[in-house]
């Protein structure tokens, strides 16, 4: 099996080789995917259409919107699909888990737990930040949401999945993924409504306080908002089924 | 020494071969199934790393606009200074709608594959999380994550 | 292009992939995995792709080594090769 793996991967990695010296220079502004001309107008055209200067959000929630629900959609389904491959419910096979939870158990350090009650406010607030202010500088929903959830699993390690729990419960987990894609789907079927295609924000401008431009902008943070609700759910729901083996009782 | 040169002018695209290759073989011939699922993320961030670097302009910054580009000042002196600073490129300012400084295409990375692999990435993670919970499933099942093992305990159980 | 940094990180990336897949110890594995993501994330962001390079810091490095280590301790530590 090894050495026939290496043949192929020996293979493949000298056809690929031999493919390099098509390929454009480094960093070459006039090679084929520099100077098609969508890349040339997301670049000089996303400020004023949309007054947004991070140009990466505007392209991601905005000219392919649908494209990034979709992926939205992705993670809920593997959200799901992990919840339904793991999740075991009843008291079955409890010796198994008390053997489990004697491996694991730790005693709560001060210094950790004290550590962490300080750092998590500033983790989630800092998760805000990115979410809010993704138009303007690096972030967004995606990276937001992803640092939110983290915050969870921050508290879930330091502590454990039970004081976790607490805070976000499984019914509520789920909740919180399916309201991000409600969101979501809820600002394509608005645009739908006032007439306009789906996710098409600029019609949005007639029930906002804003200009047909500026309501694309407000547009894309409720979307990226949105997105950062999906992702932090599924991040920590993925995080407790994997740690706990799907109990959701002792976690690491 | 023309070998050299070819190699030395695009070794960053050797290397991306390189370590998806790390990846194909990891996938194919490790029976430890989490090696399995490293090795599907490394050959995973090599094409990542593809997509990037096609999207790398020499001498171009992030894709993210100015301040000077996104609230023109008023105030005329420090106007003067901004177009100074672009005088040589002008050539193609037919379309220039604000007032602000000009947003030069060349100035700036392509956004368009950094969107596509930004969601590419956290997608990824959501397959790495499905792939680790059948890994957990399949050790509550046969008692191993080895591959071969669990190939043997199905053959003599059935 | 700062071409020294790049030629670096790419030696560290191939040099802690392949490490990563070497050792027998998975919960090594995990942690040069987050290694190699990390590295990665730098030269993202060396090639002006922040959001990318933002969200394989946040992800890559952070999230998935958990899930990681999560599935190590939930099953076994030790690997054959």
């Amino acid at each position: 099996m090894k050495a026939l793996a290496f043949i192929a991967v020996i293979l493949t990695g000298w056809l690929l080789m031999s493919a390099v010296s098509d390929f454009p220079d480094w960093g070459d502004p006039a090679s084929p995917a520099n100077s098609y001309r969508l890349s040339q107008h997301y670049i000089t055209e996303t400020f004023p259409e949309t007054s947004v200067p991070n140009m990466v959000t505007a392209v991601l929630a905005d000219y392919r919107g649908y494209d990034t629900m979709f992926e939205t959609v992705v993670i809920f389904t593997a959200g799901i699909a992990i919840i339904g491959i793991l999740r075991r419910y009843g008291p079955k096979d409890e010796s198994v888990l008390k053997q489990q939870a004697t491996i694991y158990k730790k005693d709560d350090d001060l210094i950790i737990s004290t550590t962490c009650r300080l750092v998590i406010p500033i983790i989630q607030l800092f998760a805000l930040y990115v979410v809010a202010h993704g138009h303007h500088s690096p972030g967004g929903g995606f990276q937001g949401g992803v640092i939110f959830g983290a915050s969870f699993i921050l508290l879930a390690l330091s502590r454990d999945l039970q004081t976790a729990q607490k805070w976000v419960p499984e019914n509520r987990i789920l909740k919180l993924a399916g309201t991000g894609i409600f969101i979501y789907a809820g600002f394509g079927f608005l645009c739908l409504a006032l007439g306009s295609n789906f996710l098409d924000y600029q019609i949005l401008h007639k029930i906002m306080p804003a200009t047909p431009i500026e309501a694309r902008s407000h547009a894309m943070l409720g979307v990226e908002i949105g997105v950062a609700f999906t992702v932090t759910a599924v991040m920590f729901s993925i995080y407790s089924n994997l740690a706990s083996n799907g109990r959701m009782k002792e976690g690491l | 020494m023309e070998l050299l040169e070819a190699i030395s002018a695009k070794f960053n695209y050797w290397v991306y071969i390189v370590i998806m290759m790390i990846g194909l073989y990891a996938m194919i011939s490790k029976n430890n199934l989490i090696k399995k699922l490293i090795g599907m993320s490394i050959f995973q961030t090599a094409i990542i790393l593809f997509y990037v670097s096609i999207g790398v302009k020499e001498g171009a910054t992030i894709p993210i606009l100015y301040h000077e580009q996104v609230h023109p000042s008023h105030d005329s002196g420090h106007h003067e200074a901004d177009t100074s600073h672009g005088a040589g490129e002008h050539g193609s300012d037919a379309d220039l709608h604000a007032a602000g400084p000009l947003i030069e295409a060349d100035d700036f990375a392509n956004p368009l594959p950094h969107v596509l692999m930004l969601t590419a990435i956290v997608v990824g993670v959501s397959t790495l999380g499905v792939g680790l919970a059948i890994t957990q499933k399949l050790y509550g099942e046969f008692g191993t994550i080895e591959e071969h093992e669990i190939l043997d305990s199905i053959i003599s159980g059935k | 292009m700062i071409w020294i940094f790049d030629l670096f990180t790419l030696i560290f990336l191939v040099i802690t992939a392949i490490i990563s897949l070497h050792v027998k110890d998975l919960l090594s594995a995990a942690m040069i995995f987050g290694v190699y993501s990390f590295l990665m994330c730098l030269l993202w962001a060396q090639m002006a792709a922040v959001d990318v390079a933002f969200t394989e810091a946040a992800v890559g490095a952070g999230v998935s080594a958990v899930f990681l280590i999560a599935t190590v301790l939930r099953t076994s530590r030790r690997s054959s090769d």
